[in-house]
């Protein structure tokens, strides 16, 4: 097992957070902030978890639109984002891909309600209790160097690729990567979900314990390293960060998995600590119309898909609702771990 | 006559019927809506007692811990139906396993789920404690589940529900008072009609009322019956009380001149000739004026049960003309009939007792040695007796108010009269739906009056 970054390994989980209950300020880590003066004197704080040469497009966008509001970025990994917003820190809008947390932020009052006309053009499997909002719908993906699989027919189930690796032992041991489900909030997410769904997923877990698996905390990470031929795989890459990597890397490629594939909403919610509501609503509106393709231009992330585009998926968004907080209960977690950690930590 | 209106029944009924159905919409719609609050509520309880029991069932011992794997179904069930908050706790008395530490719920015992609605952070929220003994080291451990969700979803459909049964109780209250106002007009039709029956009666009609209605007016049509009879009972009795006064008069008056007559023949005295001769008149004038009672008094009566038989207008003339010829001659005025054929349906004696009042007026107003002229004729489906005179006419005023009982026109000085004579003509001829034309002669200056028929 191995840890890229320690840095940002998250020692005290959200669902304990969540079980003190405590509303103390807290200290918190940020991984990235810029600042971006307006004319007027209204800074809007935002906290998210999208990195900044991802979001900063849609950032400029805003200001040029509504060049009296100052807004101060933070980036923070997810369990940060929520931390800090359950610790009371000041923020008017926060973003996250976090589903869970951030649902269960909404649920134990950290967020305030807040209606438009934009959130109420939503389809309704994009909100909850209009507090939280999803803009954006962004699917696992497996990101492959297609390099190292040359001579190999590409797999098209999740069974294939178990079969495949296990017959591969020698060209795949230690060159596949996935989340570390005990640092990534969003890999555990994905994990449980897919848990949910298939058993494939404890095989493929096996599979990748056998094979020595490298253990990430980040997208980008797993990405960089398949780029550069360190890994022939990435189990359950964020696919809006890989399709932006696709361009800038030859011999990186998405594997097409006809089985399924989870989908996550990225969300947004107001804070009840906000002090520029009115700021951070506009804001919100903007990123829900760029959500719904009615922005004014190329959206930064993939967009909720309408309705009838959603039917056509097999597996849909992964539901925004109270069962969320299943695998975030403390004693789920635990075994979920436990079961994880004996399947692919095999020393 | 007026009467001063009260309120209409009309109006009444209808605003205490639509008072009734409004009562009965506000008690409707509130018992819909505290059934819908009671079953939204018993929904919401239900699923809950489902949620934490299905939580329970997951409770087991491993190696004298206790375990348990909250199921992913427990609560996405409970967002299946509404996006209330959900809070959980499990713990083995005091000491949480896992969840909410400071959710507390309501007492519960082993094997029944109990219920409560307590305030939880800044709300209210629907709780459910299940309870369930497990058996750790050989030891009994009751372990409570706990959850409890926000009632959000639940109001929101019971508002729904009482917001749907508002509606439907103003429609029902509208549709009900649209009937009761058509259910009450209706009922009151009968009442309508037979008002409007008894104001389109002639003056002189009082038949009692015969329609059929419903039973609650017959007290009212017998009432009105009753009034009628007495009516038409004190009506005739004062007609015949005047007819049998004429004609109580007339017989001692006959006796008078005829005395009178012998004492002129018998005086020689000039001066006394004269007085005698103002006796007969005046007894004549007398006579006269209880004949035209007598008369009107027929008329009247003759009137209410009309005859209809064929008669022949110039004859009837013929007939008329010769019994008054003689009085003219007194005045040496001569009649002159002119004739062509004319047939009226109705009853003789009436049109008889109409032309000789008329033509005993002429003679009575024309001068000595004149000619009244009578003519018979047909036309536009009318037939006209026209009686001309040469004497003063009816003057300048309009000659309508002449036929009003006792009424006199204004050329009358030195003439005797009782006004009656035009009032009989003109109701014997309505009897028959015909008029009377009071007239100018346009030939010899005086008066022309016409009486008109429908012809046969």
């Amino acid at each position: 097992m191995r840890v890229l970054d320690p840095a940002r390994r998250v020692i005290a989980t959200a669902a304990l957070m969540m079980i003190a209950g405590l509303a103390c300020a807290q200290e918190f880590e940020i991984e990235d902030r810029r600042t971006y003066p307006g004319t007027g004197s209204a800074t809007l704080r935002v906290i998210s978890t999208a990195d900044l040469d991802v979001i900063e497009p849609f950032l400029l966008r805003f200001q040029a639109a509504n060049p009296e509001v100052g807004v101060d970025y933070v980036v923070a990994s997810s369990s940060e984002l929520n931390r800090a917003i359950r610790g009371g820190a000041e923020f008017d809008l926060a973003l996250s891909s976090a589903m869970d947390l951030q649902f269960t932020l909404a649920n134990d009052g950290f967020a305030q309600s807040y209606r438009s006309g934009v959130t109420d053009a939503l389809p309704d499997w994009a909100r909850w209790r209009d507090q939280l909002f999803a803009f954006t719908a962004e699917p696992a993906v497996i990101v492959i160097n297609e390099a190292r699989f040359s001579g190999l027919p590409l797999p098209r189930t999740r069974a294939e690729l178990v079969t495949m690796l296990r017959d591969n032992p020698d060209r795949f041991a230690g060159g596949v990567g996935t989340y570390d489900l005990r640092v990534s909030g969003l890999g555990y997410l994905f994990a449980t979900q897919e848990a949910r769904s298939s058993d494939a997923y404890w095989r493929l877990t096996e599979v990748m314990g056998r094979l020595n698996a490298r253990l990430y905390c980040c997208s980008s990470q797993m990405i960089d390293d398949v780029a550069s031929g360190d890994l022939a795989l990435a189990y359950n890459v964020l696919g809006s960060y890989a399709e932006q990597r696709l361009d800038q890397d030859a011999g990186l490629a998405i594997l097409p998995l006809e089985d399924f594939a989870n989908v996550m909403l990225r969300t947004a919610l107001i804070p009840v600590t906000a002090v520029e509501v009115g700021a951070a609503a506009t804001m919100l509106d903007a990123l829900l119309r760029e959500g719904m393709g009615q922005g004014t231009a190329e959206p930064v992330l993939p967009p909720l898909q309408t309705r009838g585009e959603a039917d056509q998926l097999p597996f849909g968004p992964i539901r925004l609702g109270p069962a969320l907080m299943v695998y975030l209960d403390r004693l789920n977690r635990e075994s979920f771990l436990e079961a994880w950690n004996a399947a692919m930590v095999q020393q | 006559m007026s009467v001063q209106p009260g309120w209409p029944i009309a109006r009444k009924l209808t605003l205490f019927l639509a008072a009734i159905v409004a009562l009965l919409a506000l008690v409707s719609w509130g018992m819909v809506t505290s059934f819908a609050r009671e079953a939204a509520g018993r929904t919401q309880d239900n699923i809950l007692a489902a949620s934490a029991t299905s939580i329970a069932e997951t409770l087991r011992s491993e190696g004298g811990q206790v375990r348990l794997e909250l199921p992913y179904a427990a609560f996405s069930m409970l967002g299946a139906i509404s996006e209330d908050r959900v809070f959980y706790r499990v713990a083995a008395g005091d000491d949480v396993l896992t969840g909410y530490a400071d959710l507390d719920g309501p007492n519960v015992t082993p094997g029944e789920p109990s219920f409560a609605t307590l305030p939880y952070r800044d709300m209210n929220v629907r709780a459910v404690s299940v309870m369930r003994v497990i058996l750790a080291d050989g030891e009994a451990v009751p372990i409570t589940v706990t959850l409890a969700q926000t009632r959000g979803g639940v109001q929101g459909i019971a508002a729904g529900l009482s917001r749907q049964a508002a509606y439907l109780s103003v429609a029902v209250f509208l549709l009900a008072v649209g009937m009761s106002a058509f259910a009450v007009r209706a009922s009151l039709r009968p009442l309508n009609t037979m008002a409007q029956h008894v104001s389109t009666r002639g003056p002189s009609d009082l038949r009692p009322l015969r329609r059929r209605g419903p039973p609650e007016l017959m007290p009212l049509v017998r009432a009105l019956n009753r009034l009628m009879d007495r009516l038409e009972g004190s009506i005739k009795r004062s007609e015949d009380f005047i007819a049998e006064a004429a004609h109580r008069v007339r017989t001692p008056l006959a006796i008078v001149r005829t005395q009178a007559e012998i004492a002129l023949h018998s005086v020689e005295e000039e001066a006394q000739k004269q007085t005698l001769r103002r006796v007969i008149r005046a007894v004549d004038d007398s006579s006269r004026s209880a004949s035209q009672l007598l008369d009107h008094a027929m008329v009247s009566f003759r009137a209410d049960d009309l005859a209809r038989e064929r008669v022949n207008l110039p004859a009837l003339a013929e007939g008329v003309a010769d019994a008054l010829r003689p009085t003219a001659e007194m005045k040496d005025i001569d009649i002159a009939l002119a004739m062509s054929p004319a047939e009226v349906e109705g009853d003789a004696i009436l049109i008889q007792n109409a032309l000789r009042n008329v033509l005993d007026n002429a003679i009575k107003y024309s001068p000595a040695e004149t000619i009244v002229r009578i003519s018979v004729g047909n036309g536009g489906g009318e037939a006209r007796i026209a009686v001309s005179d040469e004497g003063p006419g009816f003057g300048e005023e309009p000659a309508a108010h002449l036929t009003e009982r006792f009424k006199r026109g204004d050329k009358v000085e030195g003439v005797v009269g009782s006004g009656l004579g035009l009032t009989i003509a003109e109701e014997a001829l309505s009897a028959h739906g015909g008029r009377l034309e009071l007239g100018r002669n346009l030939e010899g200056g005086g008066a022309c009056v016409s009486l008109i028929l429908p012809a046969a």
